[in-house]
């Protein structure tokens, strides 16, 4: 029996897909303050658009991330609660690696980047390379790990990559070559998650956050 | 008997099932009422992070509700013995609070009742404070007025339908009474949260040993903040007096001045409390929050209420600090009175005012 697949990310804005094998349905929303209010009726009129029940989906699949922490939560909980409540797995994706994957659409090869809004001046960043051999649905590989930089302070090399993501939109001076992919798909997350699954790769939910909470402790205070 | 007839026979019986979720602060709270009985209240606290920082950082507040979730609404059903599938509506606090934190409680609700699709009920913190009495002693009197008191929060509420009208009589100018006993804690060198430590230490002091300020009890004060309260100004007034002792050269006298601190706040709150009832024609008086766990005050409010002829009534601490029975409670009566579910779209709002109920 083929899978029916919630899929949430939060990430960058909302977007929310139900895939049921040639049924599918997708729906977002780019209100900034608005991750709470719609993640959850995006969930219902995809459900229904998809033309299946609460009870039919086999399985939720979220983006980890990084991104804006209030809002990436606002995804992660909305999967891991509905999983929880339907008794199916959840797997959890970065959401970097979903752009990359759309970025596929304008990088045909080569190296390229994905930089997104990381506030604070700063931007969520990794590095991609286009590896043909392998499968449609998965097909940019990761070259370092999910982080967080302030755009300067990358090298000009980097930085001159092709670059999809919010960064080049904020950093026009500092990422030369952007890329028409801005918010990560929900649907893009679906194939990915599927083809990584089914090639047996476990997908843990861990939300990627990047920095450490905004505080001292009294002991560090306490230090001049 | 037909399906529908069997379904109409076991609602008209049978008392709704309802989970509530509570996230306004550093408590996970998860409970499950079925109607006024509560069958459980699973609570996962990230006090101990916050500790380090000396308060809560709401940052920290939130990342622990997003762990806590999953394992805090499994546990909760599994002591119930009730299935997910079983339950007949969600509540949860939509406000106030903070902001983030909140927000990680309302997403979830909202898939839950996306999941089992039951209806949802975003509902006031202070109300469920409230509310929550009714799986502790029963019905509410109606009216009843409410103190709330917790580190968060310091009102008297006029409650004359605990689901839909609810009135501010007043609250704090400045600091919470909790926070008030945080920053007192703080000065003595006691751990936060301060109210456990200086309930212990005022045990072994003299309450009368230093005549500390009560806040807007006098003259024009009581004219124009007439029910609400203000414990900045004694906060600074333990702090100068323990400073000038140190300064002295002579040593703080903590249990003294824990006890003369925490008898101005309860001399302040329940003497307020208690004129609030006489002058609303209202005998029932309730105290919650998480200031309610202090024996000082339970004991001076039992002692004016039973020389004014109020029933008093203060559920267990436990219930009385921020949980998920609580929500579950408000969220249960909501579905006995037949009051309507709230939007899918229902936002987080971490200024909700007190008066309205339900979002
Ligand atoms: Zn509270």
């Amino acid at each position: 029996m083929s899978r029916v697949v919630l899929a949430i990310d939060t990430s960058t804005s909302v977007s929310v897909a139900v895939s049921a094998g040639a049924d599918w349905a997708m729906g977002w929303s780019d209100d900034p303050r608005g991750h709470t209010e719609s993640v959850a009726p995006l969930m219902r009129d995809q459900l229904a658009s998809a033309g299946v029940s609460a009870a039919d989906v086999t399985d939720v699949v979220v983006g980890n991330g990084p991104g804006p922490f209030t809002g990436l939560r606002v995804g992660i909980v909305s999967g891991l609660v509905f999983a929880h409540a339907r008794g199916i797995p959840v797997h959890g994706m970065c959401s970097l690696d979903v752009l990359a994957q759309q970025a596929l659409e304008h990088v045909r090869e080569g190296e390229f980047l994905v930089a997104t809004d990381a506030r604070r001046k700063e931007v969520y960043w990794a590095r991609y390379r286009v590896d043909p051999d392998r499968p449609e649905q998965d097909r940019a590989v990761r070259l370092t790990d999910p982080a967080v930089v302030r755009p300067a302070d990358l090298p000009e090399e980097v930085r001159s990559l092709p670059t999809a993501g919010r960064g080049p939109v904020l950093y026009p001076e500092l990422f030369p070559e952007p890329l028409a992919v801005l918010d990560v798909s929900a649907g893009v997350l679906t194939g990915l998650a599927l083809q990584r699954l089914d090639a047996g790769v476990d997908l843990p939910v861990e939300p990627l956050y990047l920095r450490r909470p905004d505080a001292l402790t009294t002991a560090e205070r306490a230090t001049p | 008997m037909s399906t529908a007839t069997r379904i109409a026979a076991s609602r008209s019986t049978d008392q709704p099932l309802v989970l509530g979720l509570e996230t306004s602060c550093d408590e996970t709270g998860v409970g499950i009422v079925r109607g006024e009985t509560l069958l459980v209240d699973a609570i996962a606290s990230s006090v101990d992070e916050h500790a380090r920082f000396g308060g809560v950082v709401p940052e920290v507040a939130s990342r622990a509700h997003l762990e806590a979730m999953v394992p805090t609404i499994e546990r909760a059903t599994r002591e119930a013995g009730v299935r997910l599938s079983d339950l007949d509506a969600i509540a949860v606090t939509s406000g106030p609070g903070l902001a983030g934190a909140l927000m990680v409680g309302v997403a979830a609700a909202k898939s839950l009742a996306v999941a089992l699709g039951v209806p949802l009920y975003g509902v006031n913190h202070l109300a469920s404070h409230v509310a929550v009495d009714i799986v502790e002693h029963g019905p509410l009197p109606e009216p009843t007025l409410a103190m709330l008191v917790s580190g968060g929060h310091s009102s008297l509420l006029l409650v004359p339908d605990v689901t839909d009208d609810i009135q501010s009589l007043g609250s704090t100018i400045d600091d919470a009474a909790g926070e008030a006993f945080d920053k007192v804690a703080r000065v003595l060198g006691l751990p936060f949260p301060g109210g456990p430590h200086i309930d212990r230490m005022a045990r072994e002091g003299d309450r009368v040993a230093i005549d500390f300020p009560r806040g807007l009890t006098t003259g024009r004060d009581m004219e124009r903040y007439r029910f609400d309260f203000s414990f900045s100004g004694l906060k600074t007034s333990v702090a100068r007096w323990v400073q000038a002792r140190e300064a002295a050269g002579e040593p703080v006298p903590v249990a003294d001045v824990a006890a003369s601190f925490q008898e101005a706040v309860t001399d302040v709150l329940t003497r307020k409390a208690v004129l609030a009832c006489k002058e609303h024609g209202v005998m029932n008086l309730q105290i919650g929050g998480g200031v309610a766990a202090n024996s000082r005050l339970r004991a001076m409010a039992q002692e004016r209420c039973d020389a004014a002829g109020i029933t008093l009534r203060v559920p267990r601490p436990g219930l009385c600090t921020d949980n998920g029975a609580m929500v579950a409670s408000l969220g249960a009566q909501m579905v006995i009175k037949g009051r309507a579910p709230s939007d899918l779209a229902l936002p987080a709002d971490s200024s909700m005012p007190v008066t309205l109920v339900q979002a």
